[in-house]
């Protein structure tokens, strides 16, 4: 154990030994849980070659049709994704701004309804738009990438663009006050000190919650693949899995990109905040404690 | 709103068991995410890699992608069930990395002092952890896991639109698609009904953050 941990002390000999055969008994009994995992699989023929091959030999008769097929659905999860973090950010940045710069009775109004937006699951944000934008007349099958395109961003907009706008929020408010007071000390007025002194600052403090919320927005363009609203990734391989009825074997593909892309945007996020903590300590050692006040409570999970 | 007052009670039951669902989601969830922080933070090094491959694994995965694996995977290899079961233990799986990760934050946070003051006065290894360090631990997560806890209520909705059966998102569906419902207002009504369970929830994790956590 080379980190320090509070729960107990740096071990002597008894205890070293004691968790050794700990981690023995513990090393037994997940090898053979993984062993009648792997067992049971291979039980059922979900191990053989054959359920594989469709993606994984380029002697497939479908190989090349599979690989077109699933890189163009990452191609759309990426379209989609991309399409839905720009209008979050936008509309996030002008959100949340305005909910700091309006007035006290005329923010009240903005507040409700993105309290209302944040409430609601975005796969139900999803489904509505899918659902009452047609209904209410709103034709969006003329917009380049086909309407279920668009239901899918302007689902995943209207929930995430709040969270962001609650994320600069919070950066704003845990910026030290008097950055704004020497802001408008020096004359500028209070959007030309938003758009330069603060906004700035805050974009840097929450870049890591901002990435956190980025892979978030990644990860649910998959809802598509549940309301079947929308050829991304998931749904791709879907069909091509009840094609060749391989769906372990699919899914397993899938998960396994998602993970690699996700897992390659966290490692981004903490050399970020990395980075980020190591060149402003002198800047953020005294603000510090309000900005983990403004930061409390919010639904930054990167659930 | 005609179509939300008529079938009002299909939306109430609906309601319910879009509730049971969450509350079931809920116990699953604290219960294996206290046993991964566990693994987590345990001296056993096989432990603690079994933990942090599990967290890794799950919480860089879609839940949509742990539902299918569920879903249509376990049927593969003849494990069966009712899409019930399968989306509850898709949504304990998928939640559980995030607990797990929001309770070893609440332990990191307790300043190493506690625990060398503990021992300084001469208090023994167990008590040490249960009366002074964990104690602490768990108010310091309860933000956290609350914020979790919320997210996993929406996220129960993703289960409910894979087709649990008469919950909420099915009540919505079937009115809408079956009976030719207009679906403003049916979906209006099914907006509520996760209103209802998210926003209260939210008051109550504000009111329980005020009375027992420690802001550090």
């Amino acid at each position: 154990m080379s980190e320090y941990t509070v729960l107990y002390d740096a071990p002597g000999p008894r205890a070293r030994r004691r968790s050794r055969i700990g981690g023995a008994i513990a090393t037994v009994v997940v090898v053979a849980a993984v062993g009648v995992a792997v067992k049971r699989l291979a039980d059922q023929g979900q191990l053989d070659l054959e359920l594989w091959r469709p993606v994984f030999d380029p002697g497939h008769e479908f190989f090349a049709d599979d690989w077109r097929q699933l890189a163009g659905g990452l191609l759309n999860t990426v379209k989609a994704a991309a399409l839905a973090i720009t209008f979050s950010l936008v509309l996030g940045a002008v959100l949340g701004v305005a909910r700091l710069m309006l007035g006290r009775m005329t923010r009240l109004p903005l507040a409700a309804v993105m309290e209302l937006l944040r409430g609601l699951p975005v796969v139900i944000s999803i489904y509505f738009a899918s659902r009452v934008l047609p209904e209410l007349g709103a034709d969006l099958s003329f917009m380049p990438g086909g309407s279920g395109l668009w239901y899918l961003v302007i689902g995943l907009t209207a929930y995430n663009m709040v969270i962001i706008a609650e994320i600069l929020r919070a950066g704003v408010l845990s910026l030290p006050s008097g950055q704004r007071e020497a802001a408008l000390a020096i004359g500028l007025t209070p959007v030309a000190t938003m758009r330069m002194i603060l906004l700035p600052q805050a974009v840097r403090t929450m870049l890591p919650a901002l990435i956190s919320q980025i892979v978030v927005i990644l990860k649910d363009t998959s809802l598509a693949a549940v309301l079947g609203l929308y050829e991304e990734f998931l749904r791709r391989a879907n069909l091509l899995s009840q094609y060749f009825d391989n769906p372990i074997q699919m899914l397993s593909l899938v998960a396994a990109v998602f993970i690699l892309l996700n897992y390659l945007l966290s490692r981004v996020a903490r050399w970020l905040e990395h980075r980020l903590s190591r060149s402003q300590r002198s800047a953020v050692t005294p603000g510090e404690a309000e900005g983990m006040d403004a930061t409390r409570g919010l639904t930054n999970t990167g659930v | 709103m005609g179509a939300v007052t008529e079938n009002l009670d299909l939306f109430w039951n609906g309601f319910l068991r879009s509730l049971g669902l969450c509350l079931w989601g809920m116990v699953g969830a604290l219960a294996l995410g206290t046993v991964l922080a566990a693994f987590r933070v345990s001296p056993v090094a096989p432990l603690r890699f079994l933990g942090t491959a599990w967290v890794t694994l799950v919480r860089n995965c879609p839940l949509t992608v742990v539902l299918f694996f569920f879903a249509f995977g376990f049927p593969e290899i003849g494990v069966n069930g009712s899409y019930y079961a399968f989306g509850l233990g898709a949504l304990i799986i998928y939640t559980s990395a995030f607990v797990c990760e929001a309770l070893r934050s609440g332990i990191n946070a307790v300043p190493a002092g506690q625990a060398e003051a503990a021992r300084a006065i001469g208090l023994p290894f167990t008590k040490t952890l249960t009366q002074v360090v964990l104690p602490q631990a768990f108010r310091t997560s309860i933000p956290p896991v609350g914020s979790v806890i919320i997210a996993m209520f929406k996220n129960s909705a993703v289960v409910g639109a894979f087709g649990v059966g008469r919950d909420l998102f099915s009540v919505g569906e079937s009115l809408t698609s079956a009976q030719g419902y207009a679906a403003l207002p049916v979906l209006t009504g099914v907006a509520i009904g996760y209103l209802l369970i998210t926003l209260p929830a939210g008051g109550l994790l504000a009111l329980l953050e005020r009375k027992v956590a420690i802001v550090r």
